[in-house]
């Protein structure tokens, strides 16, 4: 009797908690990025907030992760049952590498589903740069460019003309002046590597083009031991030879640097799509330059190489999302990227959008030349050092700035990053 | 079936040291079996397993996705010793060992000696030239990177005082790893102050009033009696200063992340740009090999060589 008077309390007992941990269950979708604007966080949790509203059974959870410990931690976390939903990506070698060990979700049949609905709500551009293997790896979130912006004031009293830098020529030229006239002409991000690594990236794609490039990637034939490379890295030490950047430029983070170029201690700095914001949050004194002292110009042509003027190097992010994935952070992320989302997030000035007819949501000027810049796009490549994959990556931002300093020859640079790619493959 | 010693002593007569084993092994059983697992168990978990899966992983290439699967002999090895960095790296950690023992530990052991004496403001002086050694490496770091700045820091404000404007000496790669050191020296020397008043604290001040007695000066004190009795802290003092200039990292990364071109390099830090960054699990496993083996060398032939009688 009192056996199953004990055995009946006890089934109760645990009915009720089951029942109460139904009743109060929701289910947790996590996002793990690595962005640290306060605003764009902000604007990312209203829409979190928003998809709640009509999910009341969901909780988004925004989790942030400080960059380097992000991609140092995300292998162990991806195999682990901490892994988050969903996470930031920037595409590329990294996002292939991911693809190809059973730890990311394929969101081919999703995409494609009801006559391919969510797929065509993307450019098509930004989205083939998540696939692999003809599978939709990630969902893309933002894109970009990479260009020249300059100080309009310091071009002006220089008396460079910015509309006049057509050719590689024409850009050692203006250094050239801009010293003259007593100025700096470059702020550089030496101590980070990889603000150097996209000048390289830049004349490696104007001598090369985007078939050798690819080719180069594949380890083909020379490989980056091929000739358009090593120029590239000969046109690389030109520049540095001029000595064009701001004093301890070695020991800069991009921080620093766009400090320098904020505070008019540089003349031009070679950034992202958003580098009015991004100079202004790096200010000493919080504005940093007018967005009317401002401009934008292509990285130059070079002559007699492959690649055009309209190609375009930048960035390419966007979400994937861990191995067997709950529906509701399917739902999430189509949500957090449809378009009045994505139009919203970029009217506030935060990012170049992915979905379709949403450019013209843009409103900051210089943000948007970069998002007709990559809308006409001939050739949009990510970045190197993100395409290439992690290794190769790493050793593409080491050489560049080796180049730059002097310190390898073009031959040299190109050597090493061909022998990484050897060990690689 | 467990007696209590004293019970089988009356029951079972057996000569006294028989016992004696035979007790004393059951009184320990117990206590072996409760608290020897436990720490087997976490020292085997934490620290004889990894050191074997990296040992394994090193053989591999693999970026540390599922399982390693892509055998490739002693390639990681051969590539690392033909990488200029590692081979900078491995000079670093050398002269970081020299700076210590030709710097450090003078300035150490000649502030220790100046302070063990009764004079004013002595603990005060202990106090300030120890403060570094309890900050934490990062913080320190940080706080170096500052100083050194050029535009804003102390060092940058010097120079151009000097008629050096542009003195950025963590950018140039001539001059980053000597600022390094520098802040080394600092972070440390307070350390082994430390050490070295202990140690005079417990010289035999007889000795010292016998060397007085017979006309020696400080100088002859200092080198006849109070050096050779301070030999097994110094001796101390140098094995701290080699084993912490191979784990040297924390203090690096916030100050020069091991640039400008790795020329502040030290091998922890190689492990980390190289191995971890890069996400190379099995050639930063190699690393980790051969810095395990360079510590387990130095530190057990250091023992044995010096710090036999110790």
């Amino acid at each position: 009797m009192t056996k199953t008077m004990t055995a009946l309390s006890a089934a109760a007992l645990l009915s009720a908690m089951l029942m109460s941990g139904t009743a109060h269950a929701q289910t947790v979708v996590s996002l793990m990025h690595v962005e640290t604007g306060a605003p764009l966080i902000e604007a990312w949790e209203k829409i979190a907030t928003d998809f709640e509203a009509s999910h009341p059974d969901v909780d988004v959870q925004i989790q942030f992760l400080e960059n380097e410990a992000f991609k140092a931690k995300l292998p162990t976390l991806l195999q682990s049952d901490a892994a988050p939903d969903i996470f930031y990506s920037w595409g590329g070698g990294v996002l292939k590498e991911q693809s190809g060990t059973g730890a990311l979700y394929d969101l081919t049949a999703d995409m494609d589903a009801e006559g391919g609905a969510w797929r065509n709500s993307y450019n098509s551009g930004p989205l083939g740069g998540l696939v692999y293997d003809g599978k939709v790896w990630a969902v893309p979130y933002k894109t970009g460019s990479i260009a020249f912006f300059y100080n309009k004031e310091q071009f002006a009293k220089a008396g460079v003309n910015a509309d006049s830098i057509k050719s590689w020529d024409d850009l050692l030229g203006a250094v050239s002046t801009l010293k003259n006239a007593g100025l700096t002409p470059l702020a550089c991000g030496g101590g980070d590597k990889w603000p150097l690594h996209f000048y390289w990236s830049y004349l490696v794609m104007r001598n090369a083009g985007q078939d050798a490039f690819n080719a180069a990637k594949a380890n083909e034939g020379d490989g980056f031991n091929g000739a358009p490379f090593v120029k590239a890295g000969e046109q690389l030490r030109q520049l540095g030879e001029l000595e064009p950047c701001q004093a301890g430029y070695l020991g800069a983070t991009w921080p620093d640097s766009l400090k320098s170029f904020a505070d008019g201690k540089a003349a031009m700095i070679l950034g992202f799509e958003a580098t009015w914001q991004n100079q202004k949050t790096n200010a000493t004194d919080g504005n940093g330059l007018a967005q009317e002292n401002l401009g934008r110009f292509a990285f130059p042509e070079v002559p007699g190489g492959v690649g055009k003027a309209t190609d375009t190097l930048g960035r390419l992010n966007g979400w994937a999302l861990k191995a067997n994935p709950k529906p509701e952070a399917i739902e999430f992320i189509k949500f957090f990227t449809n378009r009045d989302n994505e139009r919203a997030l970029a009217s506030a000035g935060f990012i170049i959008p992915v979905t379709v007819d949403s450019g013209d949501a843009v409103t900051d000027p210089l943000m948007k030349q970069s998002a007709e810049q990559v809308a006409g796009s001939t050739w949009h490549q990510n970045f190197f050092d993100q395409d290439l994959g992690p290794a190769v990556g790493r050793v593409v931002n080491d050489v560049s700035v080796e180049m730059f300093v002097g310190n390898l020859s073009g031959a040299d640079g190109a050597a090493m990053i061909k022998s990484e790619l050897d060990l690689a493959l | 079936m467990t007696l209590p010693a004293g019970e089988i002593l009356l029951t079972q007569p057996r000569s006294v040291a028989a016992v004696r084993k035979g007790g004393r092994w059951r009184e320990k059983l117990p206590v072996l079996v409760l608290f020897l697992p436990p720490a087997l168990v976490l020292f085997t978990m934490f620290v004889i397993l990894p050191m074997g899966e990296a040992g394994w992983y090193s053989f591999y290439n693999w970026n540390g996705y599922g399982l390693p699967t892509q055998f490739v002999g002693w390639r990681n090895f051969e590539v690392l010793f033909k990488n200029a960095s590692f081979l900078t790296a491995l000079k670093n950690n050398g002269l970081i060992i020299v700076i210590s023992v030709g710097v450090q530990i003078p300035l150490a052991l000649w502030l220790a000696n100046l302070l063990s004496n009764r004079i004013r403001g002595a603990v005060t002086f202990r106090l300030l030239f120890f403060l570094p050694y309890v900050l934490a490496d990062v913080a320190a770091g940080l706080i170096w990177r500052f100083v050194y700045d050029g535009d804003a820091g102390l060092a940058g404000a010097i120079g151009r005082a000097l008629g050096y404007p542009d003195l950025f000496l963590l950018a140039d790669q001539k001059t980053a790893m000597g600022a390094v050191l520098a802040v080394i020296v600092w972070k440390y020397f307070g350390f082994h102050m430390m050490l070295f008043i202990a140690g005079l604290q417990a010289v035999d001040r007889h000795l010292l009033e016998a060397a007085e007695i017979d006309g020696a000066n400080r100088v002859q004190k200092f080198f006849y009696v109070t050096l050779p009795l301070l030999a097994s802290t110094l001796r101390l003092s140098i094995f701290f200063s080699i084993v912490g200039s191979l784990q040297l990292f924390d203090m690096i990364m916030p100050l020069t992340g091991g640039g400008p071109s790795n020329s502040t390099q030290t091998m922890v830090t190689f492990l980390y740009t190289y191995g971890v960054q890069r996400m190379q699990v099995g050639f930063g496993s190699a690393v980790g090999v051969v810095l395990f083996l360079i510590c387990v060398v130095l530190a057990f032939s250091y023992k044995r060589v010096f710090m036999r009688n110790d």
